[in-house]
């Protein structure tokens, strides 16, 4: 673990340059990149608590994002509400769905979580597809209102959207690191290498896997409010697709589950590949971006299971140990 | 006074009678002996105590509160740590780190818990190695740990499960040196364990487990003589003369 100095100087340097770039770069795909880039390191970061430090691993984050989508986006279309209480409420929900996921789930061993999180988010995309209030498979878009922070609309400038994508991130990464040295920190880790062990120290287990999907879920949702408000057009098959719980896993995963700057290092890598092999390789030859994406996997499963993170730690043992 | 008391205790998975029907109480202050073959049910007993399994039949008292069935978080909160046969190191902690697991129990301030954990770490003679990680270290080292471990939860009765198989002799020295100095804290202490010369040298009393049951229970010197534990640990042709 780093020290509460060099992470505070890791964070703000970070937090500049990410601040700085869109102001010298202007380029309009370059700042969506970038948005995009902070959107799944946030992400990322979320599933990393329970996935990375409390080894739980969950195939069906998108329940909770798309929750998060359809809390903004739903009352903003149909009544005109403020889309700032739509995200707090969609975190409020996806943490109330992750407790009632949690509470039968987690008392299982094994991987039957992980197994059972694929379920969920199988029905409730099924939910939302059949939902007319929130217009079922065709979703929803966002109506035309005034620019501004009130409707957290902006037609003319990236910048707002970037700024916010970067304080969510900036917030997920600060729970984390708080989270990381305190009890409910050591706990996770424990839980992820020895729950038997765990227990006999007396952790109770289920309750704080609980601990983890809810914060988890909370940041996930309030990731989906913004991504909707920021394409403006959701739905299920986006949304609550199984493409975005996997991606967030394998970003993590690519950058080194339960570790601080996993997540980051993940995204910082993979989003800029998808988007460039699409342009690349043309919209034509879909799906070559995720076989890319499908051999660096199957890469750090054989060579580095602690993704890019656990390489730079075993560089670091070598030289060491020189 | 008693600290432990098993009443009638079983334990059946499906047709196969784990434990049958053992009742034993344990003082406080003392070390208890439990010894017996392979398959007798000592670690199956531990678990009933524990929390990890919940007995068929009968009931666990401590401090005649009725804790069975209880789950094992809960019981180690009540004042009872157990230590596992094979070693349940977290393995990407440092050793400092795994003793903070079990100080955490009892305190939730980082900082405080290092500071116990690292009192708790010269008491076991583990000092110097604290920044290791655990994952590499020997198995002497990893039981050592798991006791460390368990004092940190600050528990009144420790189960101790073979915590010195696999060690060499002079690692079984140490290893029983610092169950005494446990002792002497005043931490009531049952010892499971395959080694006689061991239990003898540790326990004024020893329980002997034979198939589920509890087949003889007294002071060491008159138990090793017991034609039943011969019988049980030899077979039926060889006898105490023979």
């Amino acid at each position: 673990m780093q020290t509460d100095r060099n992470f505070m100087i890791t964070l703000g340097c970070l937090i500049a340059a990410f601040a700085v770039a869109p102001l010298i770069i202007s380029d309009i795909h370059f700042q969506h990149l970038m948005i995009m880039l902070l959107l799944y390191a946030a992400l990322s970061q979320a599933w990393n608590l329970i996935g990375g430090y409390a080894g739980q691993v969950s195939f069906g984050h998108a329940v909770f994002f798309g929750i998060g989508a359809y809390a903004a986006m739903a009352p903003l279309n149909q009544w005109g509400l403020t889309p700032w209480i739509g995200m707090a409420i969609g975190g409020l929900i996806a943490t109330i769905v992750a407790m009632i996921i949690g509470i039968p789930v987690f008392r299982l061993k094994g991987h039957y979580f992980a197994i059972s999180t694929f379920a969920v988010a199988e029905v409730v995309r099924e939910l939302f597809s059949n939902w007319d209030w929130v217009d079922g498979p065709i979703g929803l878009d966002a109506p035309v209102l005034d620019p501004g922070w009130a409707n957290f609309m902006f037609y003319k400038t990236k910048l707002p959207y970037h700024y916010t994508a970067l304080i969510i991130f900036f917030l997920v990464t600060i729970v984390t690191f708080r989270m990381e040295r305190s009890r409910m920190g050591y706990y996770f880790r424990a839980i992820k290498q020895r729950p038997e062990a765990a227990q006999a120290m007396g952790v109770n287990i289920s309750l704080y896997k609980q601990y983890a999907l809810m914060i988890s879920a909370f940041f996930t949702a309030i990731c989906g409010s913004f991504y909707g408000l920021y394409v403006l057009h959701i739905e299920p098959a986006t949304v609550l697709s199984l493409e975005i719980s996997i991606k967030i896993v394998l970003i993590t995963a690519l950058g080194g589950a339960g570790s601080l700057w996993g997540p980051l290092l993940g995204a910082m890598i993979l989003i800029p590949l998808q988007e460039y092999s699409r342009v690349w390789l043309g919209g034509t030859g879909m799906g070559i971006d995720l076989i890319v994406l499908g051999a660096l996997i199957v890469l750090i499963c054989i060579f580095e299971p602690r993704g890019i993170v656990g390489l730079y730690k075993r560089f670091l043992y070598q030289k060491r140990n020189e | 006074m008693t600290i432990l008391e098993a009443k009638d205790v079983s334990m059946y998975f499906g047709e196969l009678v784990a434990l049958d029907g053992i009742h034993l109480s344990v003082e406080e202050g003392e070390i208890l002996g439990l010894i017996g073959p392979n398959g007798a049910g000592k670690t199956t007993f531990f678990n009933c105590i524990s929390g990890f399994l919940n007995a068929s039949r009968g009931e666990v008292l401590f401090k005649g509160q009725n804790i069975t069935g209880m789950a094992p978080h809960r019981v180690c909160h009540l004042g009872i740590c157990r230590t596992f046969q094979i070693v349940q190191s977290f393995s990407e902690m440092t050793v400092l780190e795994n003793v903070m697991m079990g100080t955490f129990c009892r305190h939730a301030k980082t900082k405080k818990t290092m500071d116990l954990a690292q009192e708790i770490l010269e008491f076991t003679g583990l000092a110097e190695k604290r920044n290791i990680k655990v994952g590499s270290m020997t198995l002497a080292d990893q039981k050592r740990i798991e006791l460390s471990r368990a004092i940190a939860t600050e528990p009144e009765l420790m189960l101790l499960d073979e915590v010195m198989a696999g060690l060499n002799p002079t690692e079984t020295e140490e290893a029983i040196a610092l169950i005494q100095k446990i002792h002497e804290k005043g931490i009531t202490i049952i010892v499971v364990e395959h080694v006689m010369e061991v239990i003898m040298k540790i326990s004024k009393r020893i329980a002997v487990f034979d198939s589920g049951e509890l087949i003889v229970e007294g002071p060491p010197k008159e138990v090793v003589l017991d034609e039943r534990v011969i019988k049980a640990y030899l077979g039926e042709e060889y006898d105490a003369q023979g």
